[in-house]
């Protein structure tokens, strides 16, 4: 099994954002780290290679501090990393991300599954996943909270994945994609070796003639969604009305009272 | 191209999924300011044909409607097919589609489809100018982001559950409803449904108009009956804080906050929920939030609306009294 795990760097989900008046994005002191939502798709990885061989290899397409999402898929367990990067990719929206990303993995030609984290917290787009399927022409399994059977030989993968109403339990013949949700394991932590083996490795960068991009499908020109201006959310000012009768009973009325007027029950 | 507007209407076991109309709806406004059609785009099991006259009742001017069992249980390789062959054939300027699970597909792949841009989980849609122009949510709400589709065709949105108005529908309207034909046959469809195992327990999070949530206080999965009371006199959902699904009281679908649900509700009440940031970004944006906390100090009062400082066990069944005396 050639496994392949797709990752991107985020600030930390405890980081304060802030805009400055030029529009630039800031995230504090906050380290860079790998999107959380990844680390549920590398250890899923490091589960199949576990349990029927094979390698695991974690790509991302990134500016060199993408490089720390990579080390800590590597100090988990993965094998190989690879960035792919050019000054022309900055900017790529879903469209043109899911086009680098499609033909990386192409080019290594060997893959029986893509896994994917269920979005990045920073962008939030969730489309990354489902979009590299389409340009692959794979199945796309997204969502998917376990997956109850895979089978080399057959080649065969079968996930239960999360639809509003319950679980959808599907089939599909490999190779294909996977978009992996909370719930599906536990990322384990990374590991003393691991860290010493990630701060060791090499991390190759693949350029876009390196895959057989065409630089008008990247960047600005690959895009079609731009967006041109971020900002803060306006805050709610002011705190709770705290609701305090004289015993717990008229305390509960009086909140009735404030939602019947509020017009929400 | 022209003006007209496409929207995916979603449903599930013939069922409309509610952000569908909500979609509507945008679509609707959006035509009447600048002359075009509202198409309906409903494609699902033989059966769904009825949803037809209530789409066109929400507003839509025109419905494709395809009814073939290879449409049932959604899958994204039929539906993308399909509809990206409607949209090739009559070349609207917008496609509009629910911010679901589903619609969360469909979208994107649709992009892929079109070579086209797709913005994700929209809040707000305005015309600028001759310019249509999104606003979203990024870094789970800590930031917002204008996005909009400057050149390429069809620009695509996803709209969030809840965050435009369903609109009060005329079952006065009138409008076409056109038969298309599936453009994948069962043999081109690589991923099959075997099973579906339905959610446990009642109401679903995403387009509840109430919910009711709880956290750390709550202090163990029995802890959550008082809430379930809560929620049932309500007609609620049922939410937890991450705290309360990570130490296993209550299944991760219940989830609500940046790792889990994002939720737009009425009415929010979390009880023993401390609040903390990440929590805040999945229900910030609720009309009106309740807390219910023993310590005064919780960071869930700055967010909240209306508070309750005390003993959850206490104020909880009390409520429950209170709303069943009170609503009948």
């Amino acid at each position: 099994m050639h496994i392949v795990v797709c990752t991107k760097h985020t600030p930390d989900s405890e980081a304060k954002m802030s805009v400055d008046a030029s529009g630039k994005v800031s995230w504090g002191g906050s380290p860079l780290i790998i999107n959380p939502w990844d680390e549920y798709a590398v250890e899923e990885a490091l589960r199949l290679r576990e349990a029927h061989g094979g390698k695991v290899t974690v790509i991302s397409m990134g500016p060199p501090e993408a490089v720390e999402a990579l080390k800590h898929a590597i100090a988990m367990g993965c094998d190989e990393a690879i960035r792919i990067w050019e000054d022309a990719c900055v900017d790529s929206d879903t469209l043109a991300t899911s086009y680098v990303l499609a033909k990386a993995i192409e080019k290594m030609g060997d893959v029986d599954l893509v896994l994917f984290g269920k979005s990045a917290i920073d962008s939030q787009t969730w489309q990354v996943g489902v979009a590299v399927a389409r340009r692959l022409g794979l199945p796309a399994l997204m969502y998917v909270i376990k997956i109850a059977a895979l089978d080399p030989v057959q080649r065969t993968i079968t996930v239960e994945r999360l639809l509003e109403e319950g679980r959808q339990v599907v089939s599909a013949p490999l190779p294909a994609v996977v978009g992996t949700t909370k719930g599906i394991n536990e990322p384990r932590y990374t590991s003393f070796m691991g860290i010493r083996k990630a701060a060791r490795m090499e991390y190759p960068v693949w350029s876009l003639a390196q895959i057989g991009a065409e630089a008008n499908k990247v960047g600005v020109a690959g895009s079609g969604v731009r967006w041109p201006h971020i900002f803060m959310p306006p805050v709610r000012e002011g705190e709770a009305e705290i609701i305090q009768g004289e015993t717990v009973e008229a305390t509960v009325s009086l909140l009735v009272d404030k939602l019947l007027a509020e017009k929400v029950i | 191209m022209g003006n007209d507007i496409f929207v995916w209407v979603e449903q599930f076991r013939g069922q409309p999924v509610s952000v569908s109309y909500e979609a509507i709806g945008l679509a609707r406004r959006l035509a009447d300011a600048w002359g075009g059609r509202v198409t309906a785009c409903l494609f699902g099991e033989e059966g769904i044909a009825p949803l037809a006259q209530e789409a066109i009742s929400y507003g839509a001017d025109r419905v494709l409607l395809a009814e073939d069992d290879t449409l049932a249980d959604f899958r994204l390789e039929p539906q993308v097919a399909l509809l990206a062959q409607a949209v090739r054939e009559a070349d609207p300027a917008v496609v509009l589609i629910g911010a679901t699970f589903r619609g969360r597909e469909l979208g994107p792949a649709l992009a892929v489809e079109l070579d086209t841009g797709c913005v994700a989980d929209c809040t707000a849609l305005d015309l600028e100018g001759e310019q249509l122009v999104a606003t979203r949510p990024i870094y789970a709400g800590k930031l917002m982001c204008k996005c909009l589709v400057p050149e390429r065709r069809p620009q695509i949105f996803t709209t969030r559950v809840r965050a435009f108005p369903k609109p009060e529908p005329d079952t006065t309207r009138r409008g076409e409803v056109v038969r298309v034909q599936p453009v994948l046959g069962e043999g081109d469809i690589a991923v099959k449904v075997t099973d579906f195992l339905e959610a446990i327990g009642g109401v679903s999070l995403a387009d509840a108009a109430v919910i009711v949530a709880g956290g750390r206080g709550v202090g163990g999965p029995e802890g959550f009956a008082p809430l379930r009371e809560l929620a049932q006199v309500l007609g609620a959902a049922l939410g937890a804080s991450r705290a309360a699904v990570d130490a296993g009281w209550i299944p991760y679908e219940h989830q609500v906050g940046q790792t889990g649900k994002t939720v737009s509700p009425d009415l929010y009440i979390a009880c023993g929920i401390s609040g903390a940031i990440q929590h805040q970004a999945g229900m910030r944006t609720s009309k009106v939030i309740v807390a219910i906390n023993k310590d005064p100090e919780a960071p869930i009062f700055k967010l909240a609306h209306y508070g309750i400082v005390g003993d959850l066990f206490k104020v909880v069944p009390a409520l429950t009294a209170a709303l069943r005396a009170r609503l009948g």
